[in-house]
């Protein structure tokens, strides 16, 4: 690791509160809404708040030390916006190289192509798909993020009247795709404001590409196929040049060389997080529709199912931006589903929606068992269910993602919020029996519950995996 | 939690038996993925023979323009390409994963043809640029004793085969390439048949002659009678370097260490998603076995229930190893198929979700290439379409075969 632009940066696991409080006012104001100083410094550090909530670091006097603030809180990787309004998107932000470090921001923003020669129809279906994509999981909505606009045409008239449909019809952000700047100008005209990411500026149209980001005020793309010293003297230059907001993009295997594509994006990214190299400090964008190029004769199945994994590998390995042909729901769900996973942070427990639970054929008799809703134990306690064969009620409780044991020395799991998320859960009028089992491991709750909801409370196993047994020895709907 | 690899989802019942687009394209996958592999080995061979043409500098060279309209001021900006160098951010490490043999050929006190070699890893997993994959990882499918329900789009491949674990183990070996058979002896389970261990050590015996292929013996997850079965298949089949899946916490870890060892096989330590458990164990284990008998499983969550607590487990436990942690140096193994337990795999969803025939192997595929990107180096799976992709991607990454960069940036105005 020798030579490198620019000086190193202070590592996120090296920079402690105290560095930050160091540089604040240290007045203890309280108008950020903190506590005093030092909380506030303890937030800025966990990126929970922007340096900007302190008001008075924001005055002139303070200037130098704001200053340094955000010089000292930069991400290894720049973060980059496309788009305006509300669906705009931020891409790169990466603080670390692997999530169990901190946590990842920005996941990878997924967006859909069209082309200047698709039909129109197939254009605004294609948009409208992308735009209404939505599946609700663990409490959360998961969406695509942006459509691509190619030039298969390498028509300038075509592409503008492409790109002004596709602008008119959607409000996510657009990526510009010709490596021909005329055209992708015309694109631009179309659409002058809406800051779309443009594709992409190479060795041979780097200049034009330049002048063209400079003067729509976008973001642009760094194409060097397989070649990251190209890669990097073309952000160099570029740097020089004006242009701020770089993506990078070294290329997408997806057949023979895909090793490389994998190497490329992860030497980009230790670079940038573990050398400093700034040079590489900047969002990547990986292209899994390029297994269509290798489609042949096959059915498209196969191209999307290709795509499909092609995008998963780039989702874990640090890809900031995808593009995907498949606007399928089949391929996309667990790519999306994957993005979400990878992107949860880890240093926070992760929750499931609180609520009653229905596992396999129930009747008035079936049993009613308990958890909490940290998804792990969740999860575990829903697989155990299931593989067992049971069939039951589970009345998941809000202990705001902590686990059982935890849950009951922490209050979160009490009598109070287990006879609440009863009452709630409607349980009541689904069986005959008033009979509830609770996890082994809260069995001290056991005299209070039965005393508030009226229920006779039996204590279950410890483990989740003593579900059928207990089930089997115990379980018996009438007394 | 504990052995979960064998826990499958059941389907849900009364499902009407319409067959669509999706049941039809999924029986059809494994032989599309075949066609393509000749598709690609055709292409490449013109690829060859139209070198020089790729070869023509500026292929993809845009076309001039005219200047832009606006002036663009202030600095002065560069006319040529500044010239920088690329340095790769390699590194080395103090650690190393041990190697592990799994099944022993007949010279080496075994019957099996090869065998299976995981484990090795010098740099994290597929970090070419470091150093090569010294053993590329590889695949167990998954072999019941019994009839079990499985998801309908695994269902179809192994229909005729349910409850024959011998026939199955051979459609395994043959017809999917299974690198080795993961036996799930789960009728021993006192809450199903409560078969004893003898009638395993006869359906062990089955399989054996059946294929030749190194064996991991899988059991019910009763601590008690899993030990009782796992040293009757010990004994019987001493110096075969069967991989003894599982050993847990809650078994008597000492006895099963000790026949394991004394019966030259090979231990598969199980933990719940902790590292510190999984430290704690291995080093019970090491009283008893030498490092070279120990893989691991630090438990496997299906894509969407929990996938991001065992990527890092598996990630985090990786790099410790090549920091040189020696108690997480261990080849990692996963129950892959643990990815049918999430509903997506199976179940009928909306329309704009469908066909689940694709949804559902797919779903492995993304468990199993996400957790081969972590480190696994021994997958137990279910589907023949995604056994297939992930050996491909394997043989892919592994072999640092290299593309035509020149084509890379077609992608842009290919017509699709």
């Amino acid at each position: 690791m020798s030579e490198r632009e620019g000086k190193r940066k202070v590592g996120i696991r090296e920079l402690s509160p105290i560095d930050v409080y160091k540089l604040l006012p240290r007045t203890n104001c309280k108008e950020c809404g903190e506590e005093n100083c030092m909380a506030f410094a303890t937030k800025v550090v966990n990126r929970e708040v922007p340096i900007e909530k302190c008001p008075p670091l924001l005055k002139k006097e303070h200037e130098k030390a704001y200053k340094q603030l955000k010089e000292m809180l930069k991400p290894a990787v720049k973060e980059v916006v496309v788009g305006v309004g509300d669906r705009a998107v931020k891409i790169g932000g990466k603080l670390v190289m692997y999530r169990h470090e901190f946590t990842y921001f920005n996941p990878t923003a997924v967006a859909i192509d069209v082309t200047d020669e698709m039909s129109e129809e197939d254009v605004l279906d294609r948009i409208k798909r992308t735009g209404q994509f939505s599946f609700e999981y663990i409490g959360q909505t998961l969406k695509l993020d942006m459509i691509a606009v190619r030039s298969t045409s390498n028509d300038p008239e075509k592409f503008r009247t492409t790109v002004k449909r596709v602008a008119e019809n959607t409000n996510l952000p657009l990526i510009l795709c010709s490596l021909n700047p005329t055209v992708l100008e015309a694109g631009l005209m179309a659409a002058p404001k809406s800051k779309p990411l443009l594709y992409a500026a190479t060795k041979d149209n780097w200049k034009e590409m330049a002048e063209l980001a400079l003067m729509y005020d976008c973001s642009l793309t760094v194409l060097a196929p397989n070649n990251l010293k190209l890669l990097r003297s073309l952000t160099k230059t570029l740097l020089e040049y004006g242009v701020e907001d770089l993506v990078l993009d070294p290329g997408t295997f997806s057949g023979d060389g895909l090793g490389d594509t994998l190497n490329n994006f992860t030497m980009i990214r230790r670079a940038a997080c573990k050398g400093g190299d700034e040079l590489l400090g900047f969002p990547t964008i990986g292209v899994p529709m390029v297994a269509w190029m290798e489609r042949g004769e096959a059915p498209e199945e196969v191209a999307k199912w290709r795509e499909a994994y092609l995008a998963a590998m780039l989702v874990v390995r640090f890809a900031d931006v995808i593009i995907m042909h498949s606007c399928d729901g089949w391929t996309l769900l667990p790519n999306v589903v994957l993005r979400q996973n990878i992107y949860t942070d880890p240093r926070k427990p992760v929750a499931v929606e609180p609520g009653l639970r229905v596992f396999g054929t129930v009747d008035e008799n079936s049993p009613v068992m308990m958890t909490t809703n940290f998804a792990l134990t969740y999860y575990t306690v829903a697989s155990d269910i299931e593989s067992g064969k049971v069939s039951g009620y589970l009345i998941v409780v809000d202990t705001e993602g902590i686990a059982v044991d935890s849950a009951v020395a922490g209050r979160k799991l009490t009598a109070e919020t287990a006879a609440e998320a009863m009452k709630e859960s409607g349980v009541e009028s689904k069986v005959k029996h008033r009979k509830l089992i609770i996890p082994g491991k809260a069995a001290r709750l056991s005299g209070e519950i039965e005393e508030l909801s009226g229920w006779q409370v039996l204590v279950g196993p410890r483990d989740s995996s003593d579900i059928p047994k207990f089930l089997q020895e115990k379980w018996q709907s009438k007394t | 939690m504990k052995n979960q690899e064998e826990k499958v989802k059941r389907l849900p019942k009364n499902e009407k038996k319409k067959e669509f687009l999706g049941l039809k394209l999924s029986s059809r996958l494994m032989e599309l993925l075949a066609k393509l592999q000749e598709v690609e080995l055709e292409d490449f061979e013109m690829d060859v023979g139209n070198l020089e043409i790729w070869i023509q500098p500026g292929a993809v060279a845009a076309p001039m323009v005219a200047q832009p309209k606006v002036a663009p001021p202030v600095k002065v900006k560069p006319t040529e390409i500044i010239e920088t160098e690329f340095i790769p951010p390699v590194e080395t490490y103090p650690g190393k994963v041990v190697e592990v043999k799994l099944g022993a050929t007949r010279s080496d006190g075994g019957t099996r043809g090869k065998p299976v070699i995981v484990g090795g890893e010098t740099t994290p997993a597929f970090y070419t640029f470091e150093r090569p994959t010294p053993h590329p990882p590889v695949i167990a499918l998954d072999v019941f004793d019994m009839k079990v329900p499985l998801p309908k789009a695994v269902k179809m491949h192994v229909r005729d085969v349910l409850e024959d674990p011998a026939a199955w183990a051979k459609l395994a070996v043959e017809k999917f390439g299974a690198d080795l058979i993961t036996l799930h002896l789960i009728s021993i389970d006192p809450l199903l048949k409560d078969a004893s261990p003898q009638e395993a050590v006869k359906t062990v015996e089955n399989v054996v002659q059946a294929m030749d292929v190194p064996l991991v013996i899988g059991g019910c997850g009763d601590p008690k009678k899993d030990a009782d079965m796992f040293e009757a298949v010990a004994e019987t089949f001493a110096g075969e370097r069967f991989l003894i899946s599982s050993i847990t916490r809650d078994m008597d870890v000492e006895r099963c260490a000790k026949f394991v060892n004394k019966n030259g096989h090979v231990a598969l330590s199980f933990t719940p998603m902790d590292l510190n458990l999984a430290r704690e164990l291995n080093r019970k284990l090491y009283d008893f076995l030498p490092k070279k008998d120990i893989v691991m499983d630090l438990t496997t969550a299906a894509l969407g229930y929990g996938l991001d607590y065992a990527f890092t487990n598996m990630e985090r436990a990786r790099l410790a190893a090549l920091m040189g942690d020696p108690e997480l140096a261990h080849p990692m193994s996963s129950g892959t198929t643990n990815a049918w337990a999430a509903r997506e795999a199976w179940m009928k969803m909306g329309s704009e979700w469908e066909p689940r025939e694709l949804r559902g192997p797919l779903w492995e595929v993304t468990t199993a290439l996400t957790l081969l990107l972590a480190g696994v180096d021994l997958f137990m799976m279910m589907h023949p379409a995604a056994v297939k992709t992930l050996k491909d991607m394997i043989n892919q990454l592994a072999s640092g075969s290299s593309g035509n960069a020149d084509a890379l940036a077609e992608w842009v105005s290919m017509k699709v």
